[in-house]
């Protein structure tokens, strides 16, 4: 099967690429960029007026199954993923039954590969039951398709178990990719600790927590030379750790999610339930720090920790309600508004953050438009205007603190493989 | 003049006049606990219910007398084994059944912040929040407002300490708003480890000596030590807390002679607060209760669609 993506403005970071070019794919794979490209009985894809980049990756999202498929499923999550123009999510482990054994992380391949319309890299458990006990046998879990090991949702606490972790995993040359908080700081704690908390009288997450995290594991994956990968990154302490990190040299990553980038604690305010998720909505002086983060390089990535909720998770009082928010079918229109289009950030550096980046972390053959390599493509368009409506979602869950924002750009064709998995309804392609 | 809302839900949101307007009202109902029949025909054939999801004595005790000399039908639910709240059922389909027999106003103590907020917004009855979580207990500061301009005659120009457990305290916030609004300058005093972020951002002084808190003030209004909602390690002992913290007649003195002494109940003597002092003859404890009726008779009135002429109630 051939396709041509013609005239749109190509930008790929890796093959430094910005320019109206055409791209033709061949069996699932990039053939030949250039211009005026054609191949006989090819299918055309006019992307004329719209921007064409490698097929964007979610480096950190929940699918729920197995075990929670009433707030997701592998089909749902993954159609929502290509509905917001991610080509790949890497899906992390605390499902149930965990993925900490090679027979999760096979179910988890095999119904991505029947049911998902974008690509799931599984991401392994560090701790068997992700309880912070006992080491998982992440050789057997690599074998089996891991990109990364995680316990994500939950830190390890013991500094013994993380640094074994840590200097095993580099048997296998997989990141760690670690949920930076200090649990035992802040019992009972339902959102960031500032004014906002006692304006509220909500029960306190001191930024000190996540940056106590960082500083230790900072330290550890200097100790064993470990690729470590800052989850969710919201604090301005916790930033300015990773960026001393990389001054060292040490390979150390991190990621920002759009809800930190985009709102403060102050939206906790009238205690919407989609304004708690952990790490907490920061100070507005934290924020300013990740956009410092955005432009300097201290932040590699741009993921949206998507975690979907049922509506009984959430439809509770503030302090019992679930942690986390959704966020595959709003990250890509809420980056290309407020940070492109406001010019925080050039076009370039956001298909870095959102592809080329968690692709060069994970070692994914994918986050390029060169030949040879996947054929997973994203078009954008930067003029078409959306409103978030949670109750037109892919995902089974609704829960977004954006429902309603007016946002410019999004995407509108995402291609997986050579094969188009989504279009925009109002498409006349 | 009227109230022109549906809920009572904080004093955050109040306007000044609004918490006039209560506290004029509450004047002139007031009187109604000097009779020999205290009971005024003006709630007839209206349905309120107590939901206390957290327990409570005067709070609840006050509420419902109030309802009861409005002339109110009034229903009490309390955390009590056995009902549906510990039958695991939500706080939204508990709220939804008992709105489904048309109860005109939810009273509502519950020890999340924010949940009456949560159940106002999903119900189409009144809610009058009777205490939430840490957040805002806004009938107490209206009755301790009501208390003051009693003893004082006004609120403008006051100089009132509060000092304690600031951090747990939904008394000391809803407090801190309602005075500030009505010109009154505050003074927070308490431990550090007690003393949230940020909250002289609100308009209060903020300070780790009581003695320097009480100097010169109108108004001495101790809190509880709130020893369910503690975390651990806020203080080594209450020997230490009542001597560095603790009110005693010493610390007292240094409040102008005419000072009153406040605290919302229920006291932890010989912790936050001397003996002497919480009997003493600045102690306005007791009047503090007795005007959370009126006041509450007031609330009730004005959100049921009661006016309160202009100048009807004393002007001060």
């Amino acid at each position: 099967m051939r396709l041509v993506v013609s005239k749109g403005r190509v930008i790929d970071p890796v093959s430094r690429l910005d320019a109206t070019l055409d791209i033709l794919v061949e069996d699932g794979r990039i053939a030949a960029v250039g211009p005026e490209l054609s191949a006989s009985g090819a299918t055309i894809l006019d992307a004329s007026g719209r921007v064409v980049v490698p097929g964007l990756i979610d480096m950190h999202v929940h699918l729920r199954e197995p075990g929670f498929e009433h707030k997701e499923t592998i089909e749902s999550g993954t159609a929502a993923a290509a509905a917001g123009g991610f080509t790949a999510v890497v899906a992390m482990a605390n499902t149930s039954p965990v993925n900490d054994t090679a027979a999760v992380t096979e179910y988890v391949r095999r119904r991505s590969a029947e049911a998902g319309k974008a690509t799931v890299f599984p991401v392994g458990a560090i701790t068997k039951g992700l309880e912070g006990k006992c080491l998982t046998e992440i050789g057997e879990l690599v074998n089996a398709g891991v990109v990364a090991v995680s316990d994500d949702g939950h830190p390890v606490e013991n500094p013994l178990l993380m640094r074994r972790a840590m200097e095993y995993s580099t048997l296998f040359d997989v990141p760690i990719i670690e949920h930076c908080e200090t649990p035992e700081l802040h019992p009972g704690g339902s959102m960031h600790e500032g004014f906002w908390s006692t304006c509220l009288g909500l029960r306190g997450i001191p930024a000190a927590s996540e940056e106590i995290a960082v500083r230790r594991n900072v330290a550890l994956a200097e100790l064993t030379g470990a690729r470590l990968h800052v989850a969710h990154l919201s604090t301005r302490g916790a930033l300015q750790a990773v960026r001393e990190a990389k001054r060292k040299a040490l390979p150390v990553t991190c990621e920002v999610t759009p809800h930190h980038l985009l709102l403060t604690d102050e939206a906790v305010r009238g205690y919407d339930t989609n304004t708690k998720m952990m790490p907490p909505l920061r100070s507005e002086e934290d924020r300013q720090a990740l956009w410092e983060g955005l432009a300097d390089g201290t932040v590699d990535a741009i993921a949206t920790d998507h975690a979907p909720h049922h509506l009984d998770d959430k439809c509770v009082e503030y302090d019992k309600a679930a942690f986390g928010v959704v966020g595959l079918e709003t990250a890509v229109p809420l980056c290309l508004d407020r940070l492109v289009d406001k010019k925080i950030i050039s076009l370039s550096r956001l298909v870095e953050l959102l592809s080329s980046n968690p692709a060069r972390i994970l070692g994914l053959p994918k986050g390029s438009l060169a030949v040879g390599a996947d054929a997973d493509i994203t078009i954008l368009d930067l003029e078409r205007t959306s409103t978030v409506r949670p109750e037109r979602f892919q995902s089974k869950g609704r829960n977004t603190p954006f429902a309603g924002w007016e946002l410019r750009g999004g995407p509108v064709v995402t291609v997986v493989g050579g094969r188009i998995v989504w279009q925009a309804h109002d498409e006349a392609m | 003049m009227r109230l022109q809302r549906k809920d009572l839900l904080g004093i955050e949101d109040l306007s000044a006049e609004e918490i006039l307007l209560i506290l004029d009202t509450a004047y002139s109902f007031k009187e109604v606990a000097a009779r020999p029949i205290k009971k005024v025909p003006t709630l007839r054939g209206r349905t309120v219910m107590n939901l206390f999801f957290e327990s409570s004595t005067r709070t609840r005790a006050s509420f419902e007398i109030a309802e009861k000399r409005l002339s109110a039908d009034s229903v009490s639910f309390g955390s009590v084994s056995g009902s549906s709240v510990s039958k695991g059922e939500t706080l939204l389909d508990t709220a939804r059944t008992l709105e489904a027999m048309a109860p005109d106003i939810l009273v509502m103590r519950h020890a999340s912040s924010g949940a009456p907020h949560f159940i106002a917004r999903m119900c189409k009855s009144s809610v009058v929040n009777a205490g939430d979580g840490m957040h805002e207990h806004p009938t107490q500061a209206l009755l301790d407002a009501f208390t003051i301009r009693e003893r004082k005659g006004k609120l403008q120009g006051l100089r009132v300490a509060i000092v304690g457990d600031i951090v747990h305290s939904r008394v000391a916030r809803s407090n801190l708003w309602l005075l500030t609004k009505l010109g009154a300058e505050v003074v927070l005093a308490g431990p550090p480890t007690l003393m949230p972020p940020g909250i002289e951002r609100l308009g209060a002084r903020v300070t780790r000596s009581v003695d320097e808190a009480v100097e010169g003030v109108d108004v001495v209004m101790m809190l509880r030590i709130q020893t369910e909602r503690l975390s651990g390690h806020d203080f080594p002992s209450a020997r230490e807390y009542f001597r560095l913290f603790g009110l005693t007649a010493e610390r007292l003195a240094r409040a102008r002679s005419d000072a009153i002494l406040m605290h919302p109940g229920p006291m932890n003597r010989g912790v936050e607060i001397d003996s002497s002092v919480a009997d003493g003859p600045e102690s306005v404890i007791l009047d503090q209760v007795t005007n959370g009726v009126a006041v509450r008779m007031a609330v009730l009135y004005l959100l049921s669609g009661g006016a309160t002429e202009a100048g009807h109630a004393p002007s001060r």
